[in-house]
């Protein structure tokens, strides 16, 4: 892509992660048909990503329970990706039985999370993964790799920029074609992110390399730009902010998509995303979860009746 | 519960790469602006301890009250007593809004070192707002400056609605230079510049900055964020990389937007702090007093805070 004159670059794709990363840590369970229907009209707001679901056991995450319902309910658009999480070997079969055409799994740049996210040491989930990665292959299906604690864990604290460099390239050697970098309990800042973006960098080229920041201590927008600002083009977020963080009571989690499509119009920044339809979206699913939005955009438009 | 801060978030060493400020001055409005926009008229002795309280963060500009007609803003009735009744600590700065000539001297009369006068780069605005012209709203803080170089107090400038305004909508980065330049030019020390309704993003910051600063030097500059479409802290820091080194914000993200029930308006202190602490720029202000006093304030008018670090940190 050509850079513009500000030095930004000219398009950033959205991978909207609401029906699954958000969805899954609601507290209540929502039914199949409202998942369907979310996932459909975020299908028509120009949205290039939809991470549908995940291939996991419903005792681990019972949300996600109707995996096999979910995604052979919905329409498919074309030009949209459908990404699904598939853990392991097992989940991958489901989820290409069930028609997903591509998948995520997800490691972790700490040994404390990785053990008690998924119960096992990261070496042992990369060796499952490259399962997963090799049975893609031979399917031609695009793998994308996460990398969760990227700016700090909850139970280590710090995390080394090395860490997540080594983590990450990993994934990427394997066979993963974009590293999403989570700050998963949003912690971090400018700072940490320009720390942590020049490590992964050196490993992992520019384009492959998505972030995924939490808004849970309010620096999402500003972490977001930072990694703009350093070439990062893929930017996770989650309609009207679904999603809390499991390790802080009360406090927010993903960022949202409307917050991120008002900053990236306003930059000049082509997503392809029409906000006022995601907005829409979102109105939708937080009256159907009885709760308000999270996202900033959409409670100063909906009182004034006007987006600016 | 005392809120904690989590473990894992302090920079080490120098700011990123000299591309940001080493040092950032934190004016903090929560007390003014804040309450100001808050919908309960708060007790006199409630201001004046959140006052106190903020005087032992380590914040070095405390704006404290509004020396306007209590018919107007109610809330800033008692400026007099609050001026009066606060603990004014030596290195500290307590500003007072001083619309006109009569604010002023009012405001010295209590006590008052530096004063603020508070212009708006839209005429719409500035006729809804203070039911004149920008031009005639000039020529009263021409008075106000008069007198203030007599008793030699500083004025810090206000220009309103830099990013847009709620009656115009967009505005031109030319009319907020014009604008800025005029206050300064009369005397101001310093121009803050304010997304009165929240609506700018780093795009229209950026070029904003870019056309005031051919005619303020950018030492003489401040950003003052609102928050209400979730952009405060990515508007600021490319404020920061453009070389502005003194930020607004207000204590527990205080004072609504009154352009849009239910949004919020001021960006949150803490907030700030938190992002600045990441980026290893020095505040001088303590993130975990600063928390305390904005759990008190919060207590004290029934309502949560708007700060994210606040809630993030809250584990009950």
């Amino acid at each position: 892509q050509e850079p513009q004159a500000s030095g930004l670059p000219e398009y950033v794709k959205i991978v909207e992660v609401g029906p699954r990363d958000g969805l899954q840590n609601e507290k209540v369970i929502v039914p199949t048909d409202i998942k369907i229907e979310l996932i459909n009209q975020l299908s028509k707001t120009g949205l290039p990503a939809i991470e549908v679901t995940s291939f996991v056991s419903s005792r681990w995450v019972p949300q996600m329970a109707d995996h096999k319902e979910v995604m052979r309910g919905i329409e498919r658009h074309p030009g949209v990706q459908y990404p699904v999480l598939t853990p392991n070997l097992q989940g991958f079969h489901s989820a290409i039985a069930a028609g997903a055409t591509e998948v995520s799994v997800f490691g972790a740049a700490s040994e404390s999370f990785s053990k008690m996210n998924i119960n096992c040491s990261i070496e042992e989930s990369m060796e499952r993964f490259e399962e997963v990665t090799k049975s893609a292959r031979n399917m031609n299906i695009p793998v994308r790799g996460y990398v969760s604690c990227a700016l700090g864990c909850p139970y280590e604290g710090n995390v080394v920029p090395d860490k997540v460099a080594e983590v990450s390239k990993r994934l990427y050697s394997m066979g993963c074609y974009e590293i999403s970098l989570g700050d998963t309990i949003g912690v971090g800042t400018p700072g940490s992110m320009k720390k942590m973006l020049e490590a992964v960098m050196k490993e992992i080229p520019l384009s492959a390399l998505a972030v995924h920041c939490h808004d849970t201590y309010g620096q999402a927008l500003a972490n977001i730009l930072t990694a703009i600002q350093m070439g990062v083009t893929v930017v996770d977020s989650s309609v009207s902010g679904l999603g809390g963080c499991p390790y802080a009571k009360g406090a927010t989690g993903n960022v949202a998509t409307e917050d991120v499509i008002y900053m990236l119009n306003g930059l000049g920044i082509n997503t392809g995303v029409n906000l006022c339809a995601v907005m829409e979206v979102g109105n939708f699913i937080c009256t159907a979860l009885n709760k308000k939005t999270n996202s900033k955009v959409a409670q100063a438009s909906f009182s004034t009746g006007t987006t600016n | 519960a005392r809120l904690t801060l989590p473990p894992c978030q302090v920079s080490s060493a120098a700011a990123a790469t000299g591309a940001y400020p080493k040092r950032v001055k934190v004016v903090e409005v929560g007390p003014r602006d804040g309450l100001q926009n808050e919908k309960n008229v708060v007790p006199t002795p409630v201001k004046i301890n959140l006052i106190n309280m903020l005087s032992e963060t380590g914040l070095q500009v405390i704006e404290a009250t509004s020396f306007v007609s209590p018919k107007w803003v109610p809330q800033m009735a008692d400026h007099t007593e609050v001026m009066q009744g606060i603990n004014k600590l030596p290195g500290i700065s307590y500003p007072v809004l001083t619309p006109n000539l009569r604010g002023f001297q009012a405001a010295v009369a209590a006590g008052a070192k530096e004063v603020s006068v508070f212009g708006a780069a839209s005429e719409l605005f500035t006729q809804k707002n203070i039911n004149c012209s920008i031009e005639e709203s000039l020529e009263r803080f021409e008075e106000v400056m008069r007198a203030a170089r007599e008793a030699s107090i500083p004025v810090r400038g206000y220009v309103s609605c830099v990013l847009g305004c709620p009656y115009e909508g967009k505005i031109s980065a030319a009319k907020v230079a014009e604008v800025s330049k005029k206050l300064y030019s009369m005397g101001c020390y310093e121009i803050s510049l304010g997304d009165t309704i929240g609506v700018g993003t780093p795009g229209s910051m950026r070029d904003m900055l870019a056309v005031v600063m051919r005619e303020v030097p950018v030492g003489a500059l401040a950003v003052h964020c609102h928050d209400t479409y979730g952009q405060a802290l990515a508007n600021i820091l490319v404020a920061l990389q453009m070389g502005v080194s003194v930020v607004d914000a207000s204590v527990a993200g205080l004072g609504g937007c009154p352009y849009a029930q239910g949004a919020s308006g001021n960006v949150a202190t803490e907030d700030l702090v938190y992002m600045l602490n990441g980026l290893g720029i020095h505040t001088g202000v303590d993130l975990q007093k600063l928390m305390d006093t904005g759990t008190f304030i919060c207590n004290a008018l029934n309502r949560k805070s708007n700060s994210k670090v606040s809630q993030a940190s809250c584990r009950l």
